[in-house]
């Protein structure tokens, strides 16, 4: 490639993965993982649990090691420095660094528990950032009244119901102006009647132009708020498309078994 | 008609054996206050004499600085321990198994006789540096650090993985994350054996008198081995003791309600 094409060549997806591989001793769960995402796409990843898909979000903050493959985000090779052909492993500085400017959600929340609702959106901003405290806080508290938690600010996570602390966790990983936003499952430990009021954020943040990878079995979320879904099964990506395509007419049998058994409607054809 | 009235199942087994007890401790209190072999005279001259307060105010101060030096090594060790270099695990190991599988007093001994072993530290003479004092602190410090780092480790296990996970996606470092998220919380559950630990080791104090280290037992045997009063002196220090673990006890209760109260109330009673 010369250097013509390459400043022809547009903006650098948000997010691509080739050929991700990772291992647990022989246990190989994620083989050879392609995917991309563009600026301001939202990806919904689905598939049965054990098919890779969250050990595939944790890789792309490093959260967990590839075995083989590389992950860049915004252009940027993840975890690793690349000098000629070889891949060099990044200090723990610059891996935090590329760590803040991604979100994660997590299924379980994850909120400090020893902390408010307040203290845990600004600990990072201030202690990993170096912000203001007082800059800091006024971003906070605008976050909080964003997830509907304005009242919430001083309340520590036991006393917050599910959908509350997960509302707090979006916000705890708007407050580092993420680029790319990750969310493992996030209403899958919420009780049913609380999953619309952290759904009903996540949207928000769609209609704002975020980038989202969000791995989920909210088959109404994935409909009418991802660009794209793929469909994950035993480590590797058997399918993706646009949602009402890849909803309506799964190409492969192992999608129309997994949406079937999903939906309720007979699996049998 | 009044509400349906309550009552109460009868325990008369319950109050049978409290009234045993109570029975017991006034028949025991009785025999030592009207004992005609115990000189009461000698236990009220010899409670607040000049020298007992000494060795009191001493023992208080070995305990408290093998404290502070168990405390802080047995963090860095209970670190060492969770870490992810074999080195760094099997030193914090090695040291565990040596200090915890010998008897304190046998490390007290080689403290306070190193000079036969080693004349000269650096450029100090031995016998200058390690007093009796301070070969006293350092082997009741080091031992004491042992045990701390497991009470640590097992602190620092019993905090939810999420929360690391959520303090590295936020871009926080290791070592940051230790000290801000992981520690703090770690605290609840190390605060009652560490306590624990402190009483041990304000007992522990007493073994010191073995190298003449000036403690409270020390102060009482130099007395009693001048007067014979051996059974009075031993009160003397006794009642030392039971006030000095009382007030550990009391500082205990507060830093737990403290605790309770600024987390979560997982922990509160």
């Amino acid at each position: 490639m010369n250097d013509a094409v390459v400043a022809a060549t547009p903006a650098p997806p948000m997010l691509r993965a080739e050929a991700v591989h990772k291992r647990y001793g022989r246990d190989e769960v994620l083989k050879g993982i392609d995917l991309q995402v563009g600026k301001g796409e939202v990806l919904c990843l689905i598939g049965p649990s054990g098919s890779g898909k969250s050990t595939f979000l944790r890789c792309i903050n490093h959260l967990e090691k590839i075995d083989a493959g590389r992950i860049a985000v915004d252009g940027e090779l993840l975890g690793y420095r690349q000098r000629g052909d070889r891949l060099h492993e990044m200090t723990e500085r610059d891996v935090c660094r590329q760590r803040a400017a991604i979100g994660m959600v997590f299924q379980r929340f994850n909120l400090f528990a020893h902390m408010t609702a307040l203290e845990n959106i600004v600990e990072a901003p201030i202690r990993v950032k170096g912000e203001v405290k007082a800059e800091a806080l006024g971003h906070a508290r605008a976050l909080l009244a964003r997830v509907c938690l304005a009242d919430k600010a001083d309340a520590y996570p036991s006393r917050l119901s599910g959908g509350q602390q997960q509302r707090v966790a979006i916000a705890r990983a708007l407050a580092m102006r993420p680029k790319l936003m990750l969310f493992d499952e996030p209403t899958s430990a919420l009780d049913p009647e609380l999953v619309d009021e952290v759904l009903a954020v996540m949207r928000g943040l769609v209609d704002d132009g975020m980038t989202m990878v969000v791995v989920t079995h909210e088959m109404a979320f994935a409909r009418d708020a991802g660009d794209r879904i793929a469909f994950m099964d035993a480590g590797v990506v058997v399918e993706q498309g646009p949602p009402q395509e890849l909803l309506a007419r799964p190409s492969h049998e192992r999608t129309r078994a997994f949406l079937a058994r999903l939906l309720g409607a007979p699996s049998r054809h | 008609m009044g509400p349906t009235r309550v009552v109460p199942l009868r325990r008369p087994w319950l109050w049978l054996s409290s009234a045993a007890v109570l029975a017991l401790v006034v028949a025991l209190a009785v025999s030592i206050w009207q004992n005609p072999h115990i000189d009461h005279a000698a236990i009220a001259q010899y409670q607040f004499a000049p020298a007992i307060l000494k060795g009191l105010r001493l023992t208080i101060a070995l305990a408290l600085l093998a404290a502070v030096i168990g405390t802080v090594l047995g963090v860095v060790l209970a670190v060492m321990r969770l870490s992810q270099s074999p080195v760094l695990r099997l030193g914090s190991g090695l040291y565990t198994w040596l200090l915890r599988g010998t008897p304190l007093l046998v490390q007290i001994l080689i403290w306070g006789n190193l000079a036969l072993l080693f004349q000269h530290l650096g450029p100090f003479d031995t016998n200058a540096v390690l007093t009796p004092f301070v070969a006293s602190v350092v082997a009741l410090g080091l031992n004491e650090a042992a045990y701390m780092a497991e009470v640590v480790r097992a602190g620092i296990l019993a905090v939810d993985r999420g929360q690391i996970d959520a303090s590295l996606a936020l871009g926080m470092s290791r070592s940051l994350a230790m000290r801000r998220i992981i520690l703090p919380q770690a605290m609840r559950v190390i605060i009652p054996p560490a306590a624990n630990q402190f009483v041990s080791l304000l007992k522990a104090t007493s073994l010191v008198s073995v190298i003449a280290g000036g403690d409270l037992l020390t102060a009482a045997e130099n007395i009693s081995s001048a007067n014979l009063k051996t059974i009075e002196l031993m009160l003397v220090a006794t009642f030392w003791y039971l006030a000095v673990t009382t007030v550990t006890g009391l500082g205990q209760y507060v830093l737990e309600r403290r605790l309770a109260r600024a987390g979560t109330g997982m922990l509160a009673p």
